[in-house]
């Protein structure tokens, strides 16, 4: 890149789908001062090693590998001249809103900037993570890492394989191994329900004929200088061992699927507010962090299940991190918390704005914590419940979207009752009214899914 | 002769259970789906199943040792591991560039396309 400057108007952290989206649209919006930082030698992130298909239906209508999709992106940074450092990692967010960076080619340096943006995505959890007991040889991999060997660097890190974990990474690589005449044993699950899309679940196991063992999990590892065997056992409903129902499977691999970590140590230590249950910073519709100069997207958030979803999520990011640069950004005069109920594992965004500048459509993003067949899905306030429809499956592992109109148009005859007008009803007006009736200040919007079959 | 075959639909995540009476080529019903692009699923599962199929070739001389490939439609899920052989066996000359022909499956005549540009070493 050209020499670095000492200011940029946005920087973006990470030079994944995330952050790439994010410097691309902040500079159609207008802001062509950007700068993206990425730890790695190369733009793309994650998708360069998913060289699987089904990237890019919902944005491009047409089903892309990952590196595909990756370098459609690089490129439109490339055509804006967007600078990128790569081989630097950030060491810290300031409160005077600069940061501190760290690369061979650049040495340690503080940069300013009007605003950030954090895109760095996510790490897996490791074996350390969900405390397996036994040995500790040679063989055992995180997915994504056994992916990275196999598709970038060609290496087989096994012949026979055991897989925890049924997320999307673990099928996926279920096939992948097989496909290069790696035997796979197994795919074990600790839920009674794989957390994969449905096609990779038929494209990935069922194709291949991989059983996959639900209410199971690995209890034991074996082996000295290399793996040897897992001892596997069903789980009761509180994922605890069956005494009596271990399994000896002997294999030289065993990898792990067992979920993704959105990472943010930097976020933490600028005493950013982070939801502990997505593990990524808490933000509002804008996705802007509890520092308002600093905006989030994509995995670091939290973990999505389609890449097309990153990028529209980071292109409402920079917008917003663009218009917070001109100013224009609404000004509010509370932030009220939203909050999953019954089903609903999280909400995203975790805070609503509302002020009398406050409008626009909303859209809150979310993922039930088990499969819901018959779903009824709520948006309420407090016992006014203002949004319903109806979805025959939910799964956790497709993330829902519910779009609450500007102009929220009311279905509902209490409401009705209570607004004169009856006319339409914006966001904020439903809190106003809310809030006159019950006289209360901890208002919280609440999604809930629950089952019709329940009742 | 007649024949059922069983799928799990994979066109939305409701995940029916697909139920196919075939005589050879020749679709007599389909039950147990919810809609239409479930009876299309179905009809095409059950006749001539096909997938996309990704991988990757080894590149000689290029910066990267292998190149992600993929197919440029989908090809007949029963050869899969065939073709897994033969593009095993396959070599590539760096530099390579995105979308670049990489072989012909033999067979299906589906082309292997590059996924991404390798540059040369």
């Amino acid at each position: 890149m050209r020499e670095l400057k000492e200011h940029y108007d946005i920087i973006v952290v990470g030079g994944g789908p995330a952050g790439l989206a994010a410097a691309v649209q902040a500079y159609d919006q207008g802001v062509k001062d950007v700068l993206i930082v990425e730890r790695k030698d190369k733009l793309g992130g994650i998708l360069n090693q998913c060289i699987h298909t089904g990237f890019g239906v919902q944005i491009f209508g047409e089903d892309l590998s990952g590196p595909e999709y990756a370098d459609h992106y690089v490129q439109m940074a490339a055509e804006r001249k967007i600078p990128v450092l790569c081989g630097a990692t950030v060491l810290s967010i300031n409160q005077d809103q600069s940061i501190v960076i760290s690369g061979s080619g650049c040495g340690v340096k503080r940069i300013t900037c009007k605003a950030l943006v954090l895109s760095m995505g996510c790490r897996e959890r490791s074996r350390g993570a969900v405390n397996i007991p036994g040995s500790r040889p040679s063989g055992i991999f995180t997915a994504g890492l056994a992916q990275r060997y196999i598709n970038l660097e060609g290496y087989k890190m096994g012949k026979d394989v055991v897989i925890l974990g049924s997320g999307d990474i673990g099928l996926i690589m279920a096939r992948r191994l097989t496909l290069e005449g790696i035997h796979v044993r197994m795919v074990c699950e600790l839920e009674p329900f794989t957390n994969g899309l449905t096609r990779n679940l038929v494209q990935c196991l069922e194709d291949f004929d991989i059983p996959l063992r639900l209410s199971h999990t690995v209890t034991m590892i074996h082996g000295k200088e290399r793996l040897t065997g897992v001892t596997i056992s069903r789980v009761d409903e509180n994922k605890n061992p069956i005494p009596g129902t271990e399994e000896l499977v002997p294999c030289d691999t065993l990898l792990l699927s067992v979920g993704l970590i959105p990472e943010n140590e930097l976020t933490l230590r600028a005493g950013i507010k982070i939801d502990p249950v997505t593990g990524g910073p808490l933000v509002n519709e804008h996705m802007q962090t509890s520092l308002p100069w600093v905006f989030a997207c994509g995995n670091v958030v939290h973990v999505h299940d389609l890449v097309d979803y990153v990028t529209m999520e980071s292109c409402r990011a920079a917008t917003a991190a663009v218009t917070y640069i001109q100013g224009e950004l609404p000004r509010f005069r509370e932030e009220i918390p939203t909050e999953g109920a019954d089903a609903v594992r999280y909400v995203v965004p975790q805070v609503i704005t509302a002020g009398d500048d406050v409008e626009g459509d909303l859209t809150l993003y979310f993922r039930v914590k088990k499969p819901v067949t018959n779903a009824i899905i709520e948006v309420s306030c407090g016992d006014w419940v203002f949004y319903r429809s109806k979805k025959l499956k939910m799964i956790p592992g497709e993330m829902e979207q519910v779009l609450i109109k500007a102009e929220l148009r009311d279905t509902f005859d209490a409401i009705y009752q209570e607004n004169q007008t009856k006319g339409m009803l914006t966001v904020p007006d439903v809190f106003q009214l809310d809030k006159q009736r019950k006289g209360i200040v901890d208002t919280k919007l609440t999604v809930s899914v629950r089952s019709e079959d329940d009742r | 002769m007649k024949e059922v075959k069983e799928f799990v639909c994979i066109t939305c995540p409701m995940g029916c259970r697909l139920s196919v009476e075939v005589e050879g080529e020749e679709i007599l019903s389909v039950s147990g789906n919810s809609c239409k692009r479930g009876w299309e699923y179905a009809r095409s599962e059950a006749v001539n199943p096909k997938r996309m199929l990704t991988t990757t070739v080894r590149v000689e001389g290029g910066d990267q040792p292998l190149v992600p490939v993929r197919s440029e439609v989908g090809v007949p899920k029963n050869s899969i591991m065939e073709y897994m052989d033969f593009l095993n066996a396959q070599r590539v000359q760096a530099p390579v560039v995105s979308h670049q022909v990489i072989c012909e499956l033999p067979g299906c005549g589906v082309k292997m396309i590059a996924s991404t540009d390798i540059a040369a070493k």
